[in-house]
């Protein structure tokens, strides 16, 4: 039987606010733990929540992003369940009336093709704090530093069909919510994490299936894998005779696998109602076109920009637009090196090979946009090779430093002093008479192609540093020289 | 010195007859002495006190005084007070603590106030005679075998027997307007949202309200000026100016337009409140009112949604006391939910998890529409009713409650007669409307109270009717036997 999978997303995007959604403290990332989380993020008796409006700016920016519905009055809601992270014994959330309601994207997959998905709603509510199981054998550490970080969590319809078309959906999101500057996309800090809603049914059929969910995978990889691995074993499941059970799952990304966390008969009833701390939001036309006016650049309008500016292939384009920070570290090094297709050939080749094998984001990459603009800049004016750039790179990233400095203290630069490459290929004429032989007796066309072996062997006595240009040029001088 | 109102006390202490330490030191010591037999005060603040006194007294020598300087008054245990315990007359938070100030507790610390300490209450405000309080119950000073009423017990208590001059307390169903009446003191709720709830322990928070407990309509219009006002940490709180309380107490009565709800008057009363309260009408029609039956339909409706939606916000606003952060925290525990289970079993009393249990029932999938929307219908329709009235009268009056004070453990066991005393003071909560309770008679040696209720924001008004009928009539001057 032929299989379809039906994915829904929800999406928490953690908010770029300085303080908390409902507090003033501070929302920066990595502090000693309880140290950023004041009496109201504590819970203690008698404190109450202020709302940051700041965070409402933020998602009617999203809203406005996805073309959907702004809600003109949304409410919190108390979400209630225990929890030792969840200091006030309940979630502080939008159910009913949620700040951005029915909206939508277009997603571009490989093959070129786009589809629209659906969103189905954003809300705002607040992060929970965190639980830490090692650092206390036998006990369970409490750190809210985290706890009332503002979030919006994006729900989709249930619109992909596959873990391809989900991937792109998130990444998506993440260029849009990176390009509105509402969040800073960092997964690995859990800025950005996806819960990943995945049915299967055959195909033809109009019902769904039963769905799954797993919970909080926070890496492009993580979500294409967690996907394949659930379809695939719930397609197992059904053909062995089994039936696929409701279910909250985790993703073990150790072993590549799901397991289950929860079915749905043990699940919370979360006793939903209206906040009675925090007076309903009402906004109007105004304000929302005032938000409308300080959009920035969205994906989509910078890919169109960049083909036509700065003549990228679709291809080109859309890989360096999709993610606002890599397009934004690629623009950087556009305006120091002057050269796009080169600065896009690095950012898409050795900076992106680098990061993916560190598995490390844009964000955290160890060369900036600033250091390695400044290397293309050597490659352009000659001072050093591509290949030799490459080798500079690499010290960069493992030991830091400008270009500049690299290439001088590691003897790097090009040797574009004629005289000095006359001399090597000389030697190397002399040192390969077998090689210079079959040349002179070679078919003329069949020349430019031996000619390669000469240029490795002038380009590895001068340990890459010829110009090669030059060196080709003197080659071929050289050589041709002798059939005469 | 004890029988004195605020307004007295201030002027004392302005003209230099007595210090602010002298009269603190004068009140702690009959707290010491006396109240052994009411149980009106969980803690005596002494030290704080004496410290706030004397400042205050450096102040008045300094000519920087304000009207409030060097004022004793104790704050009902459920507002925040820093360094001091804030128990909510809970075992779950007896050991709490209070890093940090209420917002009113600032402010009466501001205006150079003294505190004497914290007063008893029914258990997280949960109760109508303060026996649920984890400390005891509190006694009525005039009869020792009676219930003071609640949840504001304490603080009703220690003023009715002079242990302070004036006291806060909260109001969520009637918990500042029954002591009071119950108590034969003055007691006044404010419109919801004129008073801050910040460092208000959280029972159900969109009734709950703060406000002043005192000997006269004067002394509470004196406390109100120091504790209305916006708060930007309550977004509940009302952003609107804050009149001088006093400044139109005077105003003569003159063509003053009384209502009379028909179903305050109907139903379970004590025939002698009824009769009470029309001579207390009458006696605004000889100070120029005038008077008219009107009708608030959906008054018995009030006790079914209070006691869907008090215990659902209550439900989730007590899910806190968990015993992970603070608070009372079970021995031993096995592992998360026997922590849970056991903290808060131990933890809470009785009344206090029947109201956890109801609300969370209510709440729950499959019943919110039946009970919590209900509810909330009624509470609309409730808001419609006083609206109506209020468009053609400027003041609502009837008994603050259907009956004097109780029996320590009479209604106990029974929750559902319990909850029938505050028929005529829940429906203000519901609505957010301000009340006021003032003395207006004895039963059998027991005080009954006349509410006054006004349209929103109406604080200047109550208090001008209140303090007319005061200037007029002397039953607020009368105290329990031997005080």
């Amino acid at each position: 039987m032929e299989w379809e999978a039906v994915i829904g997303l929800e999406i928490h995007a953690q908010l770029a606010t300085k303080s908390k959604i409902f507090s003033g403290a501070s929302t920066a990332f990595g502090a000693e733990p309880n140290t950023q989380a004041c009496a109201v993020d504590l819970a203690l008796p008698g404190t109450l929540p202020v709302f940051n409006e700041e965070a409402l700016r933020m998602a009617v920016k999203f809203g406005l992003a996805v073309d959907a519905e702004i809600g003109r009055k949304s409410v919190f809601d108390r979400k209630n369940y225990f929890y030792p992270d969840l200091p006030k014994g309940y979630q502080t959330s939008q159910l009913f009336h949620p700040i951005v309601g029915i909206g939508h994207i277009d997603i571009t997959l490989e093959d070129g093709t786009t589809k629209r998905i659906g969103v189905t709603r954003a809300h705002l509510e607040e992060d929970a704090g965190k639980s830490l199981h090692d650092e206390f054998p036998g006990m369970t550490g409490i750190d809210l530093n985290r706890a009332g970080t503002p979030l919006l969590e994006i729900v989709s319809e249930p619109d992909m069909r596959s873990a391809e078309e989900a991937v792109a959906y998130v990444r998506k999101i993440h260029s849009l919510v990176t390009s509105l500057g509402i969040c800073d996309g960092n997964m690995s800090e859990g800025s950005f994490r996806c819960d990943c809603n995945v049915s299967v049914r055959p195909k033809g059929q109009e019902e769904y299936g039963t769905r799954t969910e797993t919970k909080n995978i926070n890496s492009f990889r993580f979500i294409e894998k967690a996907i394949v691995g659930e379809i695939e074993r719930q397609i197992d499941l059904i053909e062995d005779g089994g039936r696929v059970i409701q279910a909250t799952r985790l993703y073990d990304a150790d072993k590549n696998e799901t397991r289950s966390m929860r079915s749905k008969e043990e699940a919370n009833d979360y006793r939903y109602f209206p906040c009675p701390d925090l007076l309903p939001i009402v906004i109007d036309d105004e304000y929302i076109e005032n938000i409308r006016n300080t959009l920035p650049e969205l994906p989509d309008a910078r890919k169109a920009r960049f083909t036509e500016e700065y003549k990228l292939s679709e291809y080109d384009a859309m890989v360096l637009s999709a993610d606002h920070n890599m397009a934004t570290y690629f623009e950087i090094i556009v305006e120091t090196a002057k050269d796009a297709k080169l600065a896009a050939n690095w950012v898409m080749g050795e900076l992106s090979k680098l990061l993916n094998q560190h598995d490390l984001d844009i964000t955290n990459s160890p060369v900036n946009a600033e250091q390695l603009g400044g290397l293309l800049l050597r490659i352009k004016d000659d001072t050093i090779s591509g290949k030799i750039a490459k080798q500079v790179f690499e010290v960069m990233w493992s030991e830091g430093g400008n270009a500049d400095e690299i290439i001088e203290s590691k003897g790097l630069k090009q040797v574009t002093d004629s005289g000095a490459i006359e001399q090597i290929v000389d030697e190397v004429i002399a040192n390969n008479s077998p090689q210079v032989e079959q040349y002179v007796n070679a078919e003329p066309d069949k020349r430019g192609k031996m000619i390669g072996f000469f240029m490795g062997q002038v380009m590895k006595a001068s340990q890459g540093k010829a110009n090669p240009g030059q060196v080709q040029g003197i080659l071929k001088q050289k050589l041709d020289a002798l059939v005469s | 010195m004890f029988d004195k109102t605020l307004a007295e006390l201030a002027i004392g202490l302005k003209t230099g007859q007595f210090s602010s330490v002298e009269l603190t030191q004068a009140y702690l010591a009959r707290i010491k002495a006396e109240d052994d037999k009411y149980n009106s005060f969980i803690t005596v603040t002494d030290e704080l006190a004496l410290e706030q006194a004397a400042k205050a007294d450096a102040a008045i020598a300094a000519g920087n005084a304000g009207t409030f300087t060097g004022l004793p008054i104790a704050h009902k245990d459920i507002f925040c007070t820093q360094g001091v315990r804030t128990s909510c007359a809970s075992k779950m938070l007896d050991n709490f603590v209070s890093p940090y100030n209420a917002t009113i507790v600032d402010k009466f610390n501001q205006a150079g106030a003294v505190t004497l300490g914290k007063t008893n209450m029914d258990e997280f405000a949960m109760g109508s005679s303060n026996e649920s309080s984890f400390y005891g119950p509190c006694s009525n000073p005039w009869n020792t075998d009676y219930v003071p009423g609640g949840s504001s017990g304490g603080s009703a208590a220690a003023v009715s027997a002079q242990l302070t001059p004036a006291a806060t307390g909260s109001d969520t169903g009637g918990s500042i307007r029954q002591p009071a009446a119950l108590c034969g003191i003055t007691g006044l709720k404010p419109t919801y949202g004129r008073v801050s709830r910040y460092g208000m322990i959280a029972f159900a928070s969109s009734l709950d309200q703060g406000g002043p407990m005192t000997k006269t309509a004067e002394d509470a219009a004196i406390m109100l000026n120091v504790m209305a006002g916006f708060d930007q940490r309550d977004s509940t709180s009302a952003d609107r100016d804050v009149p001088d309380y006093t400044a139109e107490l005077n105003k003569p009565l003159e063509g003053l337009r009384i209502g009379l709800p028909k179903e305050f008057f109907s139903g379970d009363i004590n025939a002698d409140i009824a009769a009470q309260t029309q001579a207390a009408i009458k006696e605004f029609e000889t100070l120029g009112a005038t008077v008219k039956e009107v009708s608030l339909p959906n008054t018995a409706l009030s006790i079914p949604a209070y006691y869907i939606i008090a215990p659902a916000e209550a439900s989730s606003n007590l899910s806190r006391f968990d015993g992970v952060r603070y608070g009372y925290r079970c021995e031993n525990p096995t592992d998360l939910e026997d922590l849970y289970k056991r903290s808060r079993g131990e933890g809470f009393g009785p009344e206090v998890k029947r109201r956890i249990l109801v609300g969370a029932y209510a709440l729950s999938e499959g019943f919110y529409d039946a009970y919590y929307n209900k509810a909330q219908q009624i509470r609309r329709l409730i808001r419609d009713d006083f609206s109506k009235v209020l468009s053609e009268v400027d003041v609502i009056m009837g008994p603050t409650t259907p009956h004097p004070a109780f029996k320590i453990g009479e209604k106990s066991s029974d929750p559902v007669a319990m909850y029938m005393e505050d028929i005529f003071t829940l429906s203000l909560n519901l609505a957010g409307l301000p009340g006021m309770s003032i003395p207006c008679g004895t039963i059998d040696g027991l005080p009954t109270g006349l509410q006054i209720i006004g349209d929103y924001f109406a604080e200047q008004k109550l208090l001008n009717v209140a303090h007319q009928f005061q200037l007029a009539t002397d039953w607020h001057k009368q105290s329990p036997q031997g005080i």
